[in-house]
């Protein structure tokens, strides 16, 4: 941990966004994670990506379990509200956060390890439901906190820190969450803010579940030769073949298309993602050619990162469950609670 | 891009700005360091080691390293380097068995200089531990040349310059006091092997207005007038007082004549307050003690009434934005009973025959070279205000350096082009995995102000010292002020992974990795912040291993904190302290 919080030097020309705050507003405390871990290149992500979407801070709500990836919400975003849940249960946390108040936005931060073992249940179904929030998994193949054991994402034939390689079968987030009809689906690197911070600001503003699998080196224990979650090995295999590039709401748009097969995607409420693909054929709404696509990039030993599938169709936990277009927190008590003579009218409507 | 070379000296001597912008290169960071940790005596040998007159300059420096110094782009104001100078020097130990010292057998060459001020003396402190025999020959009675006669004894009190004077002459200089030299040549007959001439630019600059000579004795040159006050010679002046002129001599007449009487004293200027030539801290302790500043009044004559004189007449006028042209819109008399001229200072050589191959240019100064300070007639050297007109001391101890490392070629038959390489060295400061050898942390604290003394006590008293010293709680707060730029962060390429680390966490966001490019201006739009100051440099790394692009750092942002290195994983980023060996006499020429 560093020796001294990181000072606020009042530079002259800090810039500001729309709502007069500078990127430092969007901090939180100091990380107590390992110098070089990647979950502190995704906090700087999503500070930026806060800061560039001029969200106000304590519209955010930061959830997360336990692991190394669950410290993150404690280091951006100081005033938004928080959970840090029991492992593994950063989902359903979310799911009930969402039903009671729609109207902010979730950002749930979890890891291979409290998403794909212990969580992996809630995490499927959280996904199923399109809880409307953004899930970023930082993925680095092992169990950081207790010193490198693998994880259930680690691939078959990467090697542990001390030699030994890895013979079980990883679960791939992003083909399971394409698999159970995720609306939103992407992969990236906490090495590539350029690609990162685009990625995170479309999920922020997409209607539904914005999965995002970071790969995330652990440079204590999975950073070496033979891991296939170091920053060279992912430098080595990045397929960073789609690069989106989100152009928020309200500013015209005044890219000029190239004709290599971009496609632009409407966000719900009005922005737009663009994806500029180099295989032209790419389409990044067709959730069968997405699933094709990775799992040919896989096969080759490539990993293929942007944003994969998106779909602002699927209905939303919301939508699915038809509540209350006021957020459940802002209803009065008494909508909220009819009282007594009308709950006995409604058992006796079941007799 | 080129990667920056760092092995030459001249690239973190830029970031170090105070240091960069010293005329003698002052260590100040290093200096700083050393009070916060109580080395008093340890910080003013640092100083001394450059600018020779600690605590002379802790008092009446002009302070270019202030306006330089990177906490002013921070904060906006500098860390007040001057009185932490004085600090150093009010609170050492007797440092006197620290001082170099002459040895005792000599090298048998002889070497005269004409004037006991600035610059005659750092000659005398480079040239007498090397076994030369040097001679001062003084007009006056006393040492010090102008800054016993025209810095005011409020600003610097007798005592503080005799003490350092001291310091060299008790190495066994020769000075002749009440010897002006009256002929160059008869000097240059007296065999000494060099001849170093730092007799200042002693004559004020008069104003041939009508009325000028009507009443001679209320009408005073600056320079003259406090250098008869200097040496007690005048104890008044009348109560109301014009002073002409808008340098630091103008501030220091009037804030005299305050002390001898002047009730009313007013500082008249030609021009607009943003022109003024006086610093501004200089200004404002004018202004303290009472003194009105009358700008857009240029002297038309001097009013006198039966030979005595009773005012002066002056055009009011009305200047263009850039105060180039003007025009008069009226005329007034100011009512007054003396006048103090102290509109410049000029150079005056009428000793120096102009028959003895000593060029001169037509603005009357010696043409002499800017590195070595010899003049056309080889052996015979011109530093301080006597070599490019008036300065200040910094730039005169600057100049004695210098002379002295000629000089000394000169009498050891070396070319005197041929300069000792200034030299450097990088020392880690890593003390443990987040730990430093310097404190690293940002203290948000402002500028500390420097008390005074009462204004009725300091008018009473003509020597009383002005200003008190920082306190003990003042001096703690503005240490921690200075942002230790000499302390660098020092990258390896070859160590870097690339994972973002230092540039998530730089507190002013300096740092980019960027793709390599060939034109800087292109690399410089491309970073994190653009670096729009050109002046300040871009540390540019070699390619890293995993990706080709380069680490750049904008020196014009970074704050020294060492975060950076902090947050490195692989160390490619560490605190390294950059030490500046300046050359000097004595060390000979390493090329």
């Amino acid at each position: 941990m560093p020796s001294i919080k990181k000072p606020l030097i009042p530079l002259a020309a800090m810039p500001t966004n729309e709502i007069g705050l500078t990127m430092r507003d969007y901090e939180g405390s100091m990380s107590t994670l390992c110098a070089g871990c990647g979950h502190d290149s995704v906090t700087a992500a999503i500070v930026r990506a806060l800061f560039e979407l001029s969200i106000p801070p304590h519209k955010v709500v930061k959830l997360s379990g336990i692991g190394c990836s669950s410290k993150t919400t404690a280091y951006f975003d100081s005033a938004a509200h928080g959970f840090n849940s029991a492992h593994g249960r950063m989902a359903p946390i979310a799911t009930g956060a969402n039903a009671a108040n729609r109207d902010a936005l979730y950002i749930g931060i979890s890891g291979d390890g409290d998403s794909l073992s212990i969580g992996a249940g809630h995490m499927v179904h959280a996904i199923r439901r399109n809880v409307h929030m953004v899930y970023v998994i930082e993925n680095n193949g092992v169990y950081g906190l207790t010193k490198g054991q693998f994880s259930a994402s680690a691939d078959i034939g990467s090697a542990a820190k001390h030699g030994k390689a890895n013979t079980v079968a990883p679960i791939d987030p992003v083909m399971l969450a394409l698999s159970l009809g995720a609306s939103f689906v992407a992969r990236s690197f906490s090495g590539d803010k350029e690609q990162l911070v685009p990625i995170l600001k479309a999920a922020a503003q997409h209607r539904g579940l914005a999965l995002i699998d970071v790969i995330s080196p652990c440079v204590q224990f999975n950073n070496h030769n033979g891991s296939t979650k170091s920053y060279r090995y992912v430098r080595e295999h990045e397929l960073r073949e789609i690069e989106p590039d989100f152009i928020s709401t309200g500013r015209e748009i005044v890219v000029d298309l190239p004709r290599d097969g971009s496609v632009m995607v409407a966000m719900h409420d009005g922005g737009l993602v663009r994806f500029r693909t180099l295989p032209a054929e790419y389409d990044p709404t067709d959730r069968e050619a997405a699933m094709h696509y990775v799992n040919q990039a896989h096969a080759r030993g490539e990993i293929p990162t942007g944003l994969l599938f998106v779909d602002e169709s699927v209905p939303d936990v919301h939508e699915l469950n038809h509540t209350s277009e006021t957020p459940l927190v802002e209803l009065p008590f008494e909508e909220l609670c009819p009282g007594s003579t009308e709950l006995e009218a409604l058992q006796q409507s079941f007799v | 891009m080129q990667a920056t070379d760092i092995g030459d000296p001249d690239y973190f001597h830029r970031v170090v700005e105070c240091q960069w912008a010293c005329p003698a290169h002052t260590n100040v960071p290093e200096y700083i360091r050393l009070i916060a940790q109580g080395r008093y005596s340890d910080a003013y040998m640092v100083n001394r080691d450059s600018n020779v007159f600690p605590g002379i300059l802790g008092r009446t420096c002009d302070r270019p390293c202030e306006p330089a110094c990177r906490r002013e782009r921070v904060d906006g104001s500098p860390v007040a380097i001057c009185r932490l100078k004085r600090v150093a020097s009010d609170l050492r130990d007797d440092i006197t068995d620290r001082l170099p010292r002459a040895p005792a057998e000599k090298n048998g060459k002889r070497v005269a200089c004409v004037g006991t001020g600035p610059a005659s003396l750092a000659v005398a402190n480079d040239l007498m531990p090397l076994g030369y025999q040097v001679t001062i020959f003084e007009a006056a009675a006393e040492p010090g040349g102008l800054m016993r006669t025209s810095i005011p004894s409020f600003r610097l009190p007798a005592q503080v310059l005799e003490e350092e004077i001291g310091y060299i002459v008790g190495m066994g200089v020769e000075v002749r006091y009440d010897t002006p030299v009256t002929s160059l040549a008869a000097l240059c007959r007296d065999g000494y092997d060099a001849i170093f001439i730092g007799s200042g630019a002693p004559k004020g600059k008069d104003l041939e207005i009508e009325g000028r000579h009507a009443d001679p004795e209320h009408v005073h040159i600056g320079l003259d007038w406090l250098k008869s006050v200097a040496f007690g010679h005048i104890g008044s002046i009348g109560s109301r007082v014009l002073v002409i002129g808008v340098g630091n001599t103008a501030m220091d007449c009037c804030r005299t004549a305050r002390r001898l009487g002047g009730g009313d004293v007013k500082i008249m200027a030609r021009r607009p307050r943003r022109f003024f030539k006086a610093s501004p801290w200089e200004l404002e302790d004018a202004e303290e003690e009472q003194v009105e500043i009358i700008v857009n009044h240029a002297p038309r004559r001097f009013v006198t009434e039966e030979g005595r004189l009773v005012g002066m007449e002056f055009d009011v006028l009305e200047w263009d934005e850039e105060a180039t042209r003007s025009r008069t819109v009226d005329t007034v008399i100011l009512p007054c009973d003396d006048v103090i001229l102290a509109i410049g200072q000029e150079n005056a050589f009428p000793w120096i025959e102009r028959d003895l191959g000593m060029e001169f240019s037509s603005d009357g100064l010696p043409v002499i070279d800017a590195v070595t300070l010899q003049t056309r007639l080889p052996g015979v050297f011109v530093g301080g205000d006597a070599a490019f007109g008036p300065k200040n001391i910094i730039w005169a101890v600057a100049h004695g350096h210098e002379a002295a490392i000629s000089i000394d070629n000169h009498c050891r038959g070396v070319p005197v082009e041929e300069r000792p390489a200034n030299r450097m060295t990088l020392t880690s400061q890593k003390m443990g995995l987040t730990e430093w050898s310097y404190n690293n942390d940002y203290n948000p604290s402002p500028r500390q102000q420097m008390a005074h003394v009462d204004l009725a006590k300091r008018f009473n008293e003509l020597r009383l010292e002005v200003e008190l010293g920082f306190s003990a709680e003042q001096t703690m707060r503005e240490v921690q002020r200075c942002l230790n730029c000499d302390v660098q962060p020092v990258f390896q390429a070859p160590l870097c992974i690339e994972c973002d680390a230092c540039i998530d966490i730089c507190p002013v966001a300096c740092l980019t990795i960027a793709p390599d490019t060939d034109s800087e201006a292109s690399l410089r739009s491309m970073l994190t912040v653009a670096a729009e100051n050109l002046d300040e440099a871009l540390y540019v790394s070699e390619p890293l291993a995993q990706t080709g692009r380069i680490m750049v750092k904008d020196e014009n942002l970074c704050v020294h904190c060492g975060l950076c290195a902090e947050r490195c994983p692989t160390a490619a980023w560490n605190m390294e302290k950059f030490d500046l060996r300046l050359g000097r006499a004595g060390m000979g020429a390493l090329l």
